[in-house]
Order: C-alpha cells, then sequence, then structure tokens
C-alpha cells in the first residue's frame, strides 16, 4: 500500500475489510466522528489559549512598557517576591481549607438525601440542596457581608443581646472568605457525592452487617471507600472554581490576606502588564494540574 | 417520530424567523446610524442619559460608550478593535504622556477648550501636554484623602493625616485598595514630598501602609469601601474623598471628608481624541460640550461619582457647590498632591511593595 492520508487508508481499509471488520471501522468512524467538536472545542478554548499565555509569559513588559525580549523574567520575579509566594501560598492554603471542609459537610448531607429521604421526597431534598445556586454568585457574597460585617445580623443580634460591646470582626478577613466559599461549595459537592451513592448498591451494606460488621463498621469499609469517586470529583471541581476565584475574597476577603487571582487583576488593571499575569495565571494553571494528577485515580466520572 | 421532528421544525422556524428578522433590523439600524455615531472609552460618570441626551440632539448624534475603569481597560479594547473604532477617551490625565508616546492620542488646540476658565493647577502642562503639544483637557477631579462620618469621629481630629493610624480607631477604618494614592498618602504621613519618592523611601512607606493596615477594618475596591462608610462598618475611609461621600449626602449628611494640614492626594481625569479616531470634529465638540457650563455641572454631579468641574464656570446649584465644598477648593488644590507620573520599572516597584503590605500580618 503507497503513502497516502489518514482518510484514504481508512476507505481502503473498508473497501477491502470483512463486513464485521467495516461494521466495526463504521462504529469508530461515528465515535471519531462524535468526539470531534468535543476535541475541536478543548482545542480552541483551552489549548489554545493556554499556548497564547504561554507564550505572553515569556515576553516580559521592557523598561517603557512594552513587551520585550524573550525571557524568563516575569517567572524569575515571581518567585524572589516573597509576597507573590505568599498570594500563590493563601491560594493553596485556602483551597485546601474549602476543599476538605466543603467535602466534610456535604457527604452527611448527601448520604442523608441518598439513604434516608424516601425516594419519593429525593428530588424535592435535591432542588432544596441546589436552591442558593438560583442566586448570583455575586449577590450571595454580599449577603454574607450583610450577615458578617460590624453593623451585620450578627453582630447586631448580638449586641442586642447585651453579649458584646464591640462588634466582632467576621467580615472582611480569610475565615469570611473560607465561608463564602464553602457555602458554595457544599451544594457542588452534595450533588457530586449523592451521584455516587444512589449508585451504590444498598445491599452490599447489608451484606457486610449479615457477616458481623456494625453499622458503623460497614459504612467506613464497604460505603465510604466505594463513594471516594463522588468525594474526588466535588474535591477536584471545588479546587477548579476555588483557586481561581477573585470575586469571593474581593467582596468578603477586605485584602487581609493575597490571593494569586487578586494579585493577577493588580497586574492587569494598572499597567496591564499581561505577560506577568499570564506568568501567574500559568502558574495557577500548574497548581490545577498537579492537583488533577494527585487525584486522578480516583476521577471517575463514569461513576457519576 | 416524524411528526415531532415536523413540529420541532415549526417551532424552531417561529423562533429563528423573528430572530433573524430582528437581527437584520438591528443591524440595519447600526448601519444607518454609524455615521452619526461617537464612540466614546469613558468611566461610569459619562453614562448618564442626562449629561449625553443634550449633546446627541444638539449634533444628531448618538454617543456610544463603552465603560472603563483604568488606562489599562482602555489599552486593553484599543487591542481589540480595528483603528478608528473609538473617537474619545476618558482618561487619568497621569498618563497622558504615557499614552502619547504611543501614539494612541491625537494632539488639541488649547484655543478650542475654556482654559481661561481652568485653574492653573488643574490645567498643569504636566498632566495635559508632552513637549508642549495638548493632548487632553482635564474636565474634572478630586482627592484621596480622608472621607469620615462626622458623627462617629470628631471633624477636628481628621485634620491631622495620622488621626487614621490611631489605635482609639482601630478596627473603625476602612483603606481604599489603589496603591498609587495609598503610597502618596503615606509618604505625606511620613513627612515625604511623594514627588521625589524614590527606591531608598519605599521600606519606611511600606512600614507606614503595614501599621494603617493593622489599625484597619478592611482594604477594598470603591464599591466595598463606599458601603463600608455608608453603612457604619467603618467611620473613616483613607483614600476617601468626594467621589464617596457628595453622592451619598441626601440620604447620609453625617458623611464628609477633608484634607488634612500636611495634604492630600488629587485625582484628575480629562478628555483625549483618538489618533485614529474618524470623526475628529465630532469628538472635539464633545470635549467642547462636557467642558460648557451645563456640561460641567452634569458631569460633577453624575450618579456614578460626583467630582469637582474642571471649568469653574460649571452651572452648580448654591447646594451642590455647598456638597463638593467649593469654597474650600483653592484651599485644597494648593494643599494636594497629583498622582504620581512614573516609569512602568517604577511602578512595578510600587505594586510590588503594596503586595506585600496587602500580605503583612
Amino acid at each position: 500500500m503507497g503513502v497516502g492520508t489518514a482518510e484514504q487508508v481508512i476507505a481502503s481499509s473498508i473497501v477491502t475489510a470483512s463486513p464485521a471488520a467495516r461494521a466495526a471501522l463504521r462504529v469508530r468512524l461515528a465515535g471519531l466522528l462524535y468526539v470531534t467538536p468535543a476535541v475541536l472545542w478543548v482545542l480552541v478554548f483551552f489549548f489554545a489559549p493556554v499556548l497564547i499565555m504561554a507564550g505572553y509569559s515569556f515576553l516580559p513588559l521592557d523598561a517603557n512598557g512594552e513587551l520585550g525580549s524573550v525571557g524568563t523574567g516575569d517567572y524569575r520575579a515571581f518567585f524572589a517576591q516573597g509576597a507573590y509566594l505568599g498570594a500563590l501560598w493563601n491560594s493553596i492554603v485556602t483551597t485546601a481549607i474549602v476543599v476538605a471542609c466543603s467535602s466534610l459537610l456535604a457527604y452527611p448531607f448527601a448520604y442523608g438525601i441518598a439513604r434516608l429521604v424516601a425516594p419519593r421526597f429525593q428530588r424535592i431534598a435535591l432542588a432544596a440542596a441546589i436552591l442558593p445556586f438560583w442566586t448570583s454568585y455575586v449577590v450571595r457574597s454580599y449577603a454574607w457581608l450583610l450577615a458578617l460585617s460590624p453593623t451585620g445580623v450578627i453582630n447586631y443580634t448580638l449586641r442586642s443581646l447585651r453579649l458584646i460591646d464591640h462588634p466582632l470582626i467576621l467580615a472582611y478577613n480569610p475565615h469570611a472568605t473560607e465561608l463564602g466559599f464553602i457555602h458554595f461549595f457544599i451544594m457542588l459537592n452534595t450533588l457530586t457525592i449523592y451521584a455516587n451513592l444512589v449508585q451504590i448498591n444498598p445491599r452490599y451494606a447489608l451484606a457486610a452487617q449479615d457477616l458481623g460488621a456494625s453499622k458503623w463498621w460497614g459504612f467506613l469499609t464497604v460505603t465510604l471507600p466505594l463513594s471516594v469517586p463522588g468525594i474526588a470529583v466535588g474535591a477536584f471541581l471545588t479546587i477548579v472554581l476555588c483557586i481561581g476565584d477573585y470575586v469571593t475574597p474581593q467582596i468578603l476577603g477586605g485584602f487581609r490576606e493575597l490571593l494569586l487571582p487578586q494579585l493577577i487583576m493588580m497586574q492587569i488593571q494598572r499597567q496591564l502588564d499581561l505577560p506577568m499575569a499570564s506568568a501567574m495565571s500559568l502558574i495557577l494553571t500548574v497548581v490545577v494540574a498537579m492537583a488533577y494528577l494527585a487525584m486522578q485515580r480516583w476521577l471517575k466520572m463514569a461513576r457519576l | 417520530m416524524t411528526a415531532r421532528v415536523h413540529h420541532a421544525d415549526r417551532v424552531f422556524a417561529r423562533l429563528l424567523l423573528p430572530a433573524v428578522a430582528l437581527g437584520a433590523l438591528t443591524l440595519g439600524m447600526s448601519a444607518a446610524e454609524a455615521a452619526g455615531t461617537l464612540n466614546v472609552l469613558t468611566w461610569c460618570d459619562h453614562e448618564d442619559p442626562a449629561l449625553l441626551h443634550p449633546f446627541e440632539t444638539a449634533n444628531d448624534v448618538k454617543v456610544n460608550f463603552k465603560d472603563i475603569d483604568s488606562t489599562a481597560a482602555a489599552l486593553a479594547v484599543l487591542k481589540q478593535s480595528k483603528p478608528g473604532d473609538w473617537d474619545v477617551l476618558v482618561i487619568d490625565q497621569t498618563d497622558t504622556g504615557r499614552l502619547s508616546k504611543l501614539g494612541v492620542l491625537e494632539p488639541l488646540a488649547a484655543k478650542d477648550y475654556p482654559f481661561a476658565s481652568i485653574p492653573a493647577t488643574i490645567a498643569d502642562p504636566k498632566l495635559t501636554s508632552v513637549d508642549g503639544t495638548l493632548y487632553t483637557v482635564p474636565e474634572k477631579f478630586g482627592y484621596n484623602t480622608v472621607a469620615y462620618n462626622k458623627s462617629m469621629v470628631d471633624p477636628a481630629a481628621m485634620t491631622d493625616i495620622n488621626a487614621p493610624w490611631d489605635p482609639k480607631y482601630k478596627g473603625r477604618v476602612a483603606v481604599y485598595d489603589y496603591y498609587v494614592p495609598e503610597i502618596e498618602y503615606a509618604a505625606i504621613a511620613l513627612g515625604k514630598d511623594p514627588a521625589t519618592l524614590g527606591d531608598g523611601d519605599l521600606a519606611a512607606v511600606k512600614d507606614k501602609l503595614v501599621a494603617l493596615k493593622q489599625n484597619a477594618a478592611m482594604v477594598g475596591d470603591v464599591t466595598t469601601v463606599q458601603q463600608a462608610l455608608a453603612t457604619g462598618a467603618v467611620d473613616m475611609l483613607v483614600g476617601g474623598g468626594e467621589w464617596v461621600t457628595a453622592g451619598l449626602s441626601k440620604d447620609q449628611p453625617n458623611l464628609d471628608y477633608m484634607i488634612p494640614h500636611q495634604g492630600g492626594v488629587r485625582w484628575q481625569q480629562g478628555l483625549g481624541v483618538f489618533a485614529t479616531s474618524k470623526e475628529k470634529p465630532l469628538a472635539v465638540k464633545f470635549i467642547q460640550y462636557i467642558l460648557s457650563p451645563d456640561g460641567q455641572a452634569k458631569l460633577a454631579t453624575s450618579s456614578c461619582y460626583w467630582g469637582m468641574p474642571a471649568n469653574s464656570q460649571a452651572s452648580l446649584t448654591p447646594a451642590q457647590k455647598t456638597i463638593l465644598r467649593w469654597d474650600d477648593q483653592a484651599k485644597f488644590v494648593k494643599a494636594s498632591h497629583p498622582y504620581l507620573q512614573m516609569t512602568p520599572e517604577f511602578d512595578k516597584k510600587l505594586q510590588a511593595l503594596w503586595a506585600s503590605v496587602l500580605q503583612s500580618k
């Protein structure tokens, strides 16, 4: 067979192959056709922008504020600045806290809906769980501010009850940011964990009990390990959405600590320093990629 | 199945055809109006219909504006536009030199604008011109100083620039998160002239700002700090000014601002014409309208934020002048320092300094 394009090779294979092989090839081609839009989407809207961003990150601005020659100046500047590294560290720590707390709080909630709520009420319970999703993300953050600020509901109540003389500083700090995030991501984690739990046959846990395990031990050794994919998917989505978020720390954090997305915005707002912003964004992307690699053995979308 | 498909087709056609017709109509209308359109990159204070309508009616044009919040945002829009897409730019006048060097701005003729009615400090060629060529015309200014709730703090105490550092105000202070005026304000508090700030001053300025942050309840953007002051979450705002208090004066008469006796920082915005504009005569007319007494009064009292009009002939009411502290302006302008005009390199150093202040515990 001479050298030809992939299409020619496939076409000639279809013509010369047996009916079964031809059918298999057709299935493969159909599969290829189905995934092409998704692959194109990822290439155009993910890989291409990342490549452009990577390219920019190696063109640090010169002394006149214009694109300079190729170099790693912005990466070196990033790793030389304690405040910049601190922002990266704060982003990682905040994300870790949010992932841990939202997973821990979401699990019993999801478990309750999947195993304790009667099937006919599960849909209502799920709808209730995702109701807060219906409001805008910004509005939700400001709503927390109304509760946590020095003149907010909590301080007002405590002062009315004469339990405090001066308002507690509940807003404008990293804990307020974490609270805003956790509130949002509990819902997301509830959905992913629930979707996983309903696929686990409850008879597995019953079988463990038949074999002498207590209910608690059966849950720990059977149900919980089987629900790890749901936890992992929720945790990974939380990492992706939380580590790059700008709005919540901006509204609730009060700049008590700087997170990396806020630092990225600082580079753009004043000097339009796209190379430095790109370098920081790429570092953030690498962190997310590392999280993916660390978690990939548990990330089983098919189990959702 | 076929019936369903046909039904779906009918529904699709019913939805699609009007949408296509509407789209074509909109495109047609846009095309028909294109000759009479002035495209303006502007901050939010130029977007009130009450400000734009008289100009649109008088010139039979539509002012098409795009909201920007910084010169960097304007440059980002320009990068994504074709030459000639934009006619007029609202600009932080500190950036006049930077943009003229990029070849973005068209030289202007001073005789076309009411410079005789603009205070000399505001019309300073350092902010409007490069090598004797005028590029931007001042239109509005104000202050980044201290804004406060006078029912909660003693206004007399605010005359000292160091008041926000006083431990008795701990947890009652908000800090505006724009690093340029905050760094200048801290320099003034240290007895330094912001215009002469150099590398050797940065450590002291950083320590001063860290101390301010430790005394503050929060550092935040425009919306956050204005809301904090208006709701009583804090009692004073470092970096605040008439742009925070004046627009709220009807509902919050206790909010006020002042320039401490050591000085404050002054922001100033201007108007320029893009070098690639296809509507230069109309762009000049627009600037003339904004600089007119009526245009200045409307711009000064914009629903987005108030500020002092550059033209002292602005037709403001006595009540509006009181809110803007009109009679104190000569004193305030004299006591305030304009935003720093600096090299991108020094700007990066200040940004890194600000990041380390925000990162401090």
